[in-house]
């Protein structure tokens, strides 16, 4: 999976109130049994909730970041963000969907329909297309 | 094993803000909990924080020393859970 986001040119970094050296155990013990080498990107400690709390996943009552997950492009603009309460884990492919989608949107100056993935048809924003998606766009 | 470096000697600056305005001669500096600010379609809000890094050991990570490139932020509960 890290692979396909290297592939991306993607930069990954993890975010929890946990020290450093929690994060170093972690890795040590757990971590490196299910991927191998351990994981590759930075794990970050974001001791006291501070960048949680400007990130809005400070959750103060128990003192964590909840599962958050931002995409920021190249120019440092916001560009998704997705918050979950932690019962419930990730979708690592819709993320990767995402990413490759506004990488083809910065790209083309085309928008990505509803469920677009990379081949498939996309639209040209502008007047001709007003009243047109059934057209160009049959999901 | 490699040396790995402890590269964190000093706290990391967490949040990197605008200055706030100057306040006036005897006011109290607001003690107010930090608001969300990030935004989609806005710029990110910069910060720093000490990192472990697989094969380096312990250094300061910027968010702004990847500008340029696409990033992903995964905020979550806690080490040893499921992330």
């Amino acid at each position: 999976m890290y692979d396909e986001f290297k592939a991306l040119g993607v930069v990954v970094l993890s975010l929890s109130t946990d020290s450093r050296f929690i994060h170093k155990m972690w890795q040590e013990y757990e971590l490196s049994k299910m991927v191998k080498g351990g994981v590759p990107f930075p794990m970050l400690s974001d001791g006291g909730g501070k960048i949680g709390a400007i990130y809005g996943v400070y959750d103060e009552a128990a003192g964590v970041d909840i599962r958050g997950r931002f995409i920021i492009d190249p120019d440092f603009v916001i560009r998704a963000m997705e918050v979950l309460t932690p019962e419930v884990g990730r979708n690592p492919k819709e993320l990767i969907r995402q990413i490759k989608a506004f990488q083809h949107v910065v790209a083309t100056g085309e928008v990505t329909p509803s469920g677009w993935e990379p081949g498939q048809v996309t639209l040209k924003p502008g007047p001709a297309l007003v009243g047109r998606v059934w057209e160009v766009w049959k999901p | 094993m490699p040396e790995l470096k402890e590269g964190c000697v000093k706290p990391a600056r967490g949040p990197i803000l605008p200055a706030p305005p100057p306040l006036l001669a005897g006011a109290t500096p607001p003690q107010e909990a930090p608001k969300m600010l990030a935004r989609v379609g806005k710029e990110a809000i910069d910060f720093e924080a000490t990192a472990f890094v697989e094969g380096v050991g312990f250094q300061p990570v910027k968010l702004s020393d990847y500008k340029g490139k696409w990033i992903v932020l995964c905020f979550y509960p806690g080490d040893f859970t499921f992330v």
